[in-house]
């Protein structure tokens, strides 16, 4: 795409002799980076290990929610995994959400590795303003795809309470609960759902907006600590499906407490 | 009587422009409270009356002081000594983003050409001065701003991939913000962001936030809303189908 050019005068980045390699920094900063890495790494080699292992996603009235909502149910005979029908969804959503772009590209794309620290010098550099990376723009629609998947997961945690005609309850529907408390956090604290429900207007004053005020300030709450909601429960997800997956061969493991 | 001081510190100062300098060490008593723009100046008034710094303040004020200290970009006048290590040496360079004028002096005004590009405050007419609070607070966030332009600095697309030909920089998102979300603007300046600011050459990895000395939410609270309404304009044909067809125009929902 051309690009009209913003001033006339167009300095340049001073180099040697004030400034050699690539930063400065004299603290750790590679460190948080390369924690980063590691967790998403392994994050990702579980999740795709367990989206193709295609069994222990049920027991009883529990359903891992790697595999929910079943899509075993609506077709009997898919001749593949039924969880890479449904995790596409929730990893649009964490692959466009601002936070974990944010995580990525310092972690993996080193777009900066660190603040100040100097790796890639790209003349052509562009961002996010070409493909495939303007892609991140459509994160809202991977939002509205996630709001039904956190209300599935807690019909599938809220069901684990009451079967076979009496109430139950277990540390692991326990844990199931959790994992949808630190979902929703994570999903209604979305940067988008934020723009939605009131960060796109520049009036909250006039009475038609107060309404739209009152959620934009309780999603704001919950935006400010994003990256928190994010970690916790992406964490949460990957110990209730080991949880379940541990459980599906012990079920005892499941500590019916009544 | 200046009581005896309890320690040196070990500044390494850049001396030079942009072609030719070196760095040149020089030893610094140490008292409490100091910041390294003291040291800066102990230097200037002890050892070498010619070394250039930029400051007016001496309180995080200004934003005249920018410089690096061992590699962060920061307020000299905010960058207490008592966070370095006794025997650490103390690194002191300009900012990297814009030219060397003269040692740590450098010339920042490719920044007020980017300002000049924006479309200012554009009220109507007829409009209703009575503020609300609820209505301000956003955009008083941003008022914060002191143009130390450490945010331009850290920015990686500045600073590393050198798009000052077409990329705004974190401090000028800031304001634009600012207008935009003013309850009495009347302006669009999203065609702009998009197109010659181009908002999406960031890609929000937050460095202009963890160096703003006044604390402002860069990415959260300015940039990261701008791409959602960059997003509504011109990447959400659903979304802008459907409001279309509700007849819902944002301007209009002001007072
Ligand atoms: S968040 Fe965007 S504007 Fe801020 S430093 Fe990073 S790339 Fe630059
Ligand atoms: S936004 Fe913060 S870092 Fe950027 S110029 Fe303003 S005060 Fe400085
Ligand atoms: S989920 Fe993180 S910003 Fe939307
Ligand atoms: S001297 Fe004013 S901000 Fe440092």
């Amino acid at each position: 795409m051309t690009q009209s050019k913003l001033t006339e005068k167009v300095p340049t980045s001073n180099s040697e002799p004030a400034y050699s390699g690539a930063t400065a920094r004299t603290d750790n900063w590679w460190v948080e980076p390369l924690l980063v890495a590691i967790v998403f790494t392994a994050f990702g080699i579980y999740a795709t290990y367990r989206a193709f292992e295609n069994q222990y996603y049920e027991f009883g009235p529990y359903l891992s929610p790697f595999y929910s909502p079943n899509m075993k149910e609506f077709f009997p005979d898919l001749p593949f995994s039924a969880a890479l029908l449904i995790l596409p969804f929730p990893l649009a959503f964490r692959a466009t959400c601002y936070y974990y772009r944010k995580a990525y590209y310092r972690s993996y794309f080193a777009h900066p590795p660190g603040c100040a620290v100097t790796w890639f010098k790209r003349k052509g550099y562009t961002g996010e303003f070409d493909f495939p990376f303007n892609l991140q723009n459509l994160h809202r629609y991977a939002f509205y795809f996630a709001v039904p998947i956190v209300l599935i997961l807690w019909y599938d945690a809220l069901k684990t309470l009451w079967y076979d005609g009496g109430l139950h309850l277990s540390v692991l529907t326990l844990v199931m609960l959790a994992n949808c408390a630190l979902l929703s956090g994570y999903t209604f604290g979305c940067h988008a759902c934020r723009h939605l429900v009131g960060g796109h207007l520049d009036s909250f004053s006039c009475p038609e907006n107060k309404h739209s005020y009152k959620k934009w300030q309780r999603v704001t709450a919950l935006n400010e600590k994003h990256q928190e909601w994010a970690w916790t429960s992406l964490i949460s997800v990957a110990i209730t499906d080991i949880y379940i997956r541990m459980a599906c061969t012990n079920p005892s493991l499941a500590f019916q407490l009544f | 009587m200046p009581e005896a001081s309890t320690r040196t510190a070990t500044l390494k100062v850049y001396r030079g422009d942009r072609e030719k300098g070196e760095f040149k060490t020089y030893k610094v008593p140490v008292e409490a409270g100091m910041v390294v723009l003291d040291a800066i100046h102990y230097i200037q008034q002890n050892f070498d009356p010619e070394l250039a710094v930029r400051w007016n303040c001496k309180a995080a004020k200004c934003g005249s002081c920018s410089g690096e200290v061992n590699g962060m970009p920061s307020l000299m006048c905010k960058t207490r000594m008592d966070k370095f290590r006794p025997d650490e040496e103390i690194m002191v360079q300009p900012i990297k983003t814009f030219p060397i004028i003269k040692d740590l002096v450098t010339d920042v005004s490719w920044n007020y050409e980017v300002n000049k590009r924006i479309t200012p405050f554009t009220p109507a007419e007829d409009a209703n001065w009575t503020f609300y609070q609820e209505d301000i607070d956003r955009v008083q966030e941003f008022r914060k701003c002191i143009e130390c332009f450490l945010c331009q600095n850290v920015c990686h697309v500045l600073r590393d991939h050198d798009r000052k030909d077409t990329f705004m920089g974190p401090r000028f998102m800031v304001r634009t913000a600012g207008l935009e979300m003013h309850p009495l603007d009347e302006a669009d300046r999203l065609k702009f962001l998009k197109e010659e600011g181009h908002i999406g050459y960031c890609n929000i990895t937050k460095c202009c936030t963890e160096v703003c000395p006044e604390d402002i939410h860069i990415t959260d609270n300015a940039i990261i809303p701008l791409k959602e309404r960059v997003v509504d304009e011109f990447y959400d044909p659903i979304g802008k189908f459907i409001r279309g067809v509700l007849g819902v125009d944002k301007k209009k929902a002001k007072k």
